[in-house]
């Protein structure tokens, strides 16, 4: 039972900081239809971004609450105008095209980011400064969770409320629903769509540049190519929940977390070894899309002719 | 002269001419005249890359379908027929010994290119069945997954070496690997210029169409796509026993990214645009490699690592430049050096066209009204 607890716990960190990624995922493809390849190496960027600032400001050497959100806020603003970038540069250009050609863009751009980061940083992991003290809290039995769990869980809760509150709360986010349903109606009503579809760029990708730092104080490893699994499993988790469906994505998120910490748990059981850990994402994926391709919380819509 | 004698003394010349080749990268050369290693090397990748972009170009670029899990397959006929090599190979030269060496190793190879072909084929139809009712980016995505799934199971058979890797024997030699990389081109032009490759070709431009007009639309996706496995599959085992150690690091999505980079360069839906986007990829890493390093303060710049950022840069302006890529659906041959030239725009021809079958001047018209379409 501890352990169960101990992996679930486990589970939904992870599955916290693939809710956070998803949600870029959806947000982008609930606009332009585009599965954004790139987004996964935005939560990279975020994590180098931070790290980076960390090192620069000397947050490093004495962790420090001020520190943290700094960090933070300094590598989703990073992210956010890079996020911008790429959509301009390298989306806008395309958007005219068909399917395909946005596509491989889309590969085409996260190929760049990641062997640029190879190129300058180098394909060695480096170690990501802890700027908060962590410690291990025992709950009941010897169940034990991390303050940098608890960050994760506080971080990611925080930032998907003030997401909702956005797209539901805001004009910006009125546009953006609007841009959602209709590109072309929201043109007509004199919604700036191109300014709404950067908005969403930057704000996903400061999303996933969150999910880069927090994931950085919790295991401090990072590398140039480390945005790649985790992107493709985020996007899993934005396909399992229904992918343009806000709440889908952080449900995705969640379960595929859990799934994939408790085939470690608990695999071994039913004739699955761990090693099978990165394949239970794309199993569950294969899975959703042939029985159920609108996902969880996704609403099937008929292919007009 | 009837075609098939043609086509016979076009095969025996290119295989005459490969076997040139082949002689020359052997260590005593040909007639003094050898090819480094290095060279050979890389003509042989050429070979496979060959086979693996223009089986994968039936299935995206004729059909329509985008598939990025082409190294999937690869991996099967690859695994599959160096698991048969490494246990039989050994027994089975021995017991066709008598017939000499350079026999008994090909029809080893030919045996396991069989295994290969057939393994990759079934792996294709149990992928390709279920995952077809998917279009466009979803399908995309599912191919991505099953490729991981094929990888990850693989790296977990102890019996193929798991993550340490595996010795196969070397039985590929450039001979063999040119012969069915023009084997390959061959068997696909045909597809594609049959019916077969028009009910293709029509699901490609409109699927729904395509049904419309009694294409059954299904059974030719599953169709390409497991023809497109197949040879994957071959290319998979030249690539096992032409490298001799196979490593499921060689199968990651990197690889079927590197085969969609060659159609996409190329031209998606030309054959001939498939096989100049393989050289290409083939052969720019390695010019790059020739650039000097650069030193800025205490840091060394390879360019030659630089090798994939410059892809993803030319794959990116390509798609924004020239989404067709380079040959667009269009096909480099011969008969564009018969092409008239080119005369400025608002001008009539000043030569006449006497004399010019009037199914050239149409051609000529068709091709030239094509191009200011793409522009």
């Amino acid at each position: 039972m501890d352990t169960f607890v101990q992996q679930l716990i486990n589970g939904l960190t992870i599955g916290s900081i693939y809710a956070l990624i998803a949600l870029g995922y959806t947000m982008v493809y609930g606009i332009l239809r585009l599965i954004n390849f790139a987004h996964g190496d935005i939560y990279m960027v975020g994590a180098y971004a931070g790290f980076m600032l960390a090192v620069a400001l000397g947050f490093a050497s004495e962790p420090s609450a001020f520190g943290f959100v700094v960090t933070l806020v300094g590598a989703m603003a990073i992210a956010g105008v890079i996020g911008m970038a790429i959509e301009r540069f390298a989306y806008r250009p395309v958007r005219k095209y068909s399917k395909m050609t946005t596509l491989i863009t889309a590969i085409g751009m996260s190929l760049l980011i990641e062997y640029l980061f190879v190129f300058f940083f180098s394909g060695t992991p480096r170690s990501f400064p802890q700027l908060l003290p962590n410690e291990n809290i025992t709950l009941f039995g010897n169940a034990t969770i991390s303050t940098s769990q608890i960050l994760i869980f506080v971080v990611s809760i925080l930032l998907m409320v003030l997401l909702q509150y956005i797209i539901f709360k805001t004009k910006i986010g009125k546009a953006m629903r609007a841009v959602s349903f209709n590109i072309n109606s929201a043109k007509l009503m004199g919604i700036n769509t191109d300014f709404v579809i950067a908005f969403t760029f930057a704000l996903g990708s400061a999303l996933a540049a969150a999910a880069g730092v927090l994931t950085a104080q919790y295991n401090p490893k990072i590398e140039p190519l480390m945005g790649i699994m985790t992107g493709l499993k985020a996007f899993v988790a934005a396909v399992l929940g229904g992918i343009g469906n806000v709440p889908g994505a952080v449900l995705g998120g969640l379960l595929i977390g859990a799934a994939e910490t408790l085939v470690v748990g608990y695999g071994g059981y039913i004739g699955i070894p761990s090693t099978y850990r990165d394949a239970v994402a794309f199993a569950i994926l294969i899975l959703v899309l042939l029985i159920r391709p609108a996902g969880l919380l996704g609403s099937n819509v008929q292919e007009k002719v | 002269m009837s075609s098939w004698v043609k086509s016979l003394i076009t095969a025996v010349v290119l295989i005459a001419v490969l076997y040139v080749v082949n002689a020359m990268m052997s260590t005593g050369g040909f007639f003094g005249t050898g090819i480094d290693d290095y060279q050979a090397r890389l003509l042989v990748f050429i070979a496979i890359n060959i086979i693996l972009a223009t089986s994968l170009n039936l299935i995206n670029g004729f059909t329509g379908q985008f598939s990025i899990g082409h190294a999937g397959f690869m991996a099967v006929g690859a695994y599959s027929s160096a698991y048969f090599t490494v246990t039989y190979g050994k027994a089975i030269e021995a017991s066709l010994g008598s017939l000499g060496d350079t026999v008994a190793s090909s029809i080893v190879l030919l045996i396991a290119i069989a295994i290969g072909a057939v393994v990759a084929a079934v792996m294709g139809l149990i992928v390709g069945i279920p995952s077809l009712r998917l279009k466009g980016d979803y399908l995309a995505i599912v191919t991505l997954g099953f490729a991981e799934i094929i990888r990850i199971v693989i790296l977990n058979i102890d019996a193929v070496g798991g993550a340490t890797g595996l010795q196969v024997p070397g039985y590929a030699n450039f001979l063999w690997i040119g012969i069915f990389a023009i084997i390959t081109v061959v068997v696909i032009h045909n597809i594609v210029k049959s019916d077969t490759g028009r009910a293709l070709i029509s699901i490609r431009e409109d699927e729904l169409a395509a049904e419309a007009m009694g294409v059954n639309t299904t059974k030719y996706k599953v169709t390409s796509f497991v023809i497109g496995s197949s040879f994957a599959g071959i290319a998979g085992v030249l690539f096992a026993h032409y490298n001799k150690f196979l490593s499921t690091n060689d199968f990651q999505f990197i690889k079927s990214f590197e085969i969609i980079i060659m159609i996409v360069i190329g031209g998606m839906g030309s054959m001939t645009g498939a096989i100049l986007g393989a050289i290409i990829v083939t052969l720019l890493p390695e010019l790059l490699r020739q650039l000097p390093d650069i030193q800025v303060g205490a840091a060394t710049f390879k360019f030659a690592d630089l090798r994939l950022v410059i892809f993803a840069l030319i794959l990116i302006v390509t798609m924004i430049v020239r989404p067709q890529g380079i040959l667009g659906t269009r096909e480099f041959g011969l008969s564009w050096l018969k092409r008239p030239m080119r005369t400025p725009e608002g001008t009539e021809p000043t030569g006449s066209d006497e004399g010019t079958p009037i199914a050239q001047q149409a051609e000529a018209r068709r091709l030239e009204s094509e191009e200011d379409k793409d522009q």
